[in-house]
């Protein structure tokens, strides 16, 4: 009965993990990674001798930290504003509007945003019978990053909340009731209580998101990037895709990706650690 | 004692406020959107409206329906939601079931080579060498088999299906049930509320699904309605639709651009208020436990 899902994850998620080895190879597709000639650590050193790649690897870094710092916690926020609504008619109506947009593609969002915000889009149109000026976000070096992370915000935080709602209904209500006798406003109940009973919600969260740290949403930026903001935008996975699928550069490309994805396992396994010798409970 | 109220009140209607905010800036670019779609010729120059336009002119749309390109992405978009949800559940079940029973030796195993692929993969390279090697290219099935199991769903669904009590499948092994036979006359129909899940689940995600076909596909007609999309709002192409032969007025390009967004969208946005319910559930279902 697993028989076809098994096949599946050897097949498609287990050969391709043997197939990290043309990274250490100089693959050739008639040769196969068989018969392709071994090279060692050339492809490895390759990357530390191409300054490009230097570049990708600091927009990667750049733009995954503006998400974890802004499209990490908006989520958060937003599931302790739902908490506090006592309208149940509110809160579903509000859920119901802030989960749609995660159900879009990444091309209706990425188009969304394209027509919205062109140059003779309906918010340089308002923008301009204002008085304002009009603003080009689309092509724009210095807020290419903020745009990129705006989308996420817009696209995900929403149901990102619904994890942290799930949590919240853990919490005892009794602890509500003895903070409000001991006089406690809203906001002291929410530092108090709220935010203590979803931290390791919170942490697991936390550690799972740093395991994809260079993965900083391929589909989106391969969309949005233009050859204006190729400098603040490309980064490492686009720079894989067109170097590998287009190029056919196989064995560099791959050596790239798995040094993506060993950072990515090492950043998870310390931050597990740390967060068990911080007395959590951690993700394994 | 009355300053504490008051303070609260000011504060619950605050946040009350913020949080309508919120959910209007998710849904008005959306609107916006459709508007644009029917909005006439004179509308749109002017571009002062935000919410619906006065006049409405539906030229955009029986424009693209006239084309055969339209029909024929929307055509393969709506085979591989079929065909890829139908494999997902097909093979997702299955494998999930056989992990959730104590009596399937190897269970652990299985669940940690799921698990593992989790943290760590090959990457996309060797995934693409892999599909190429494995003759999907340029064939519909690469939107489908190499995203047959969602690793995430099929633990999810493990969870569920651990929670059906034992003594349940032991009555119909003794009444002469075999292994199969559990599965489709008893497990699968006492799961129906989370098989509804994850069929939405996938579904979505398969109707939504461009960055496989940009890998994998080179024909044109092959192309699902995102990669339409794409190429009509994205590279600017569209002209895409352009049909020599009828005389019919061509409507502005940021109009069928308005038209296509809502066309890949708008089987999604129409259904998703009737699913939500069963959205949440999935993902909290196991999610959080203790």
């Amino acid at each position: 009965m697993a028989l076809p899902g098994l096949l599946y994850f050897l097949i498609y998620k287990y050969v391709p993990l043997m197939g990290v080895v043309i990274a250490f190879q100089k693959y050739k597709p008639v040769q196969g990674f068989l018969r392709s000639d071994w090279v060692g650590l050339d492809n490895f050193r390759r990357i530390f001798d191409t300054p490009e790649i230097e570049k990708y690897f600091i927009n990667t870094a750049i733009i995954s930290c503006y998400q974890i710092v802004f499209a990490f916690t908006v989520p958060i926020v937003i599931a302790i504003m739902l908490n506090e609504i006592r309208s149940a008619a509110f809160k579903k109506i509000a859920q119901t509007l802030l989960y749609l947009p995660h159900f879009l593609s990444w091309v209706v969002v990425a188009g969304i945003f394209y027509l919205l915000f062109q140059s003779d889009g309906q918010i340089n149109h308002l923008l301009v019978s204002w008085g304002l000026h009009p603003i080009n976000i689309l092509s724009n070096k210095d807020n290419f990053r903020a745009m990129l992370v705006l989308q996420v915000i817009w696209k995900e935080s929403g149901w990102g909340t619904i994890i942290y709602l799930a949590a919240l209904t853990g919490i005892p209500p009794e602890l509500y009731e003895a903070a409000k006798m001991d006089g406690a406003g809203r906001l002291r109940q929410i530092y108090h209580i709220t935010l203590p009973g979803i931290r390791s919600t919170i942490l697991i969260l936390f550690i799972l998101r740093l395991g994809s740290v260079l993965d900083v949403g391929f589909e989106q930026i391969y969309l949005m990037l233009n050859a204006s903001v190729s400098d603040v935008g490309e980064v490492l996975d686009t720079y894989v895709y067109r170097m590998g699928v287009v190029n056919g550069d196989f064995s560099f490309t791959t050596a790239v990706g798995l040094l993506k994805g060993l950072v990515g396992m090492m950043l998870i396994v310390t931050a597990n650690r740390l967060a068990r010798a911080f007395g959590e409970r951690g993700v394994y | 004692m009355n300053t504490s109220k008051k303070s609260s009140y000011f504060f619950y209607s605050a946040n009350m406020l913020l949080l309508a905010m919120l959910a209007l800036l998710c849904v008005l670019p959306i609107v916006n959107v459709v508007a644009m779609s029917v909005a006439s010729l004179q509308d749109i120059v002017s571009g002062k409206f935000i919410l619906w336009p006065k006049h409405l002119d539906f030229k955009a749309y029986s424009y693209i329906f006239n084309t055969g390109v339209f029909f024929s992405s929307l055509k393969n978009t709506v085979w591989i939601t079929a065909v890829g949800t139908f494999v997902n559940l097909a093979v997702t079940t299955l494998l999930a079931y056989v992990c959730s029973r104590q009596r399937f030796s190897g269970r652990r195993m299985i669940l940690f080579m799921v698990l593992f692929t989790m943290l760590f993969s090959g990457g996309m390279i060797p995934t693409y060498l892999v599909v190429k090697a494995t003759g999907l290219m340029n064939s519909l099935w690469a939107l489908v088999v190499p995203s047959a199991v969602s690793a995430f769903n099929m633990l999810v669904m493990r969870e569920f299906f651990e929670s059906i009590h034992e003594s349940i499948i032991e009555s119909a092994t003794i009444d002469g049930c075999n292994d199969l036979g559990v599965f489709f006359r008893i497990v699968l129909p006492l799961s129906v509320p989370s098989l509804a899940t994850f069929t939405l689940f996938y579904a979505v995600g398969n109707w939504n699904q461009y960055f496989a076909a940009i890998l994998y596909l080179n024909d044109s007609s092959l192309w699902p309605l995102q990669i339409l999309l794409r190429q009509v709002v994205l590279i600017g192409q569209s002209d895409i639709y352009s049909h020599l032969d009828s005389g019919e007025v061509i409507p502005l390009p940021v109009s069928t651009q308005m038209a296509t967004v809502v066309l890949a969208s708008a089987p999604i946005v129409v259904l998703y208020p009737f699913l939500q319910r069963y959205f949440v559930q999935g993902l909290t279902l196991g999610a959080v436990k203790g």
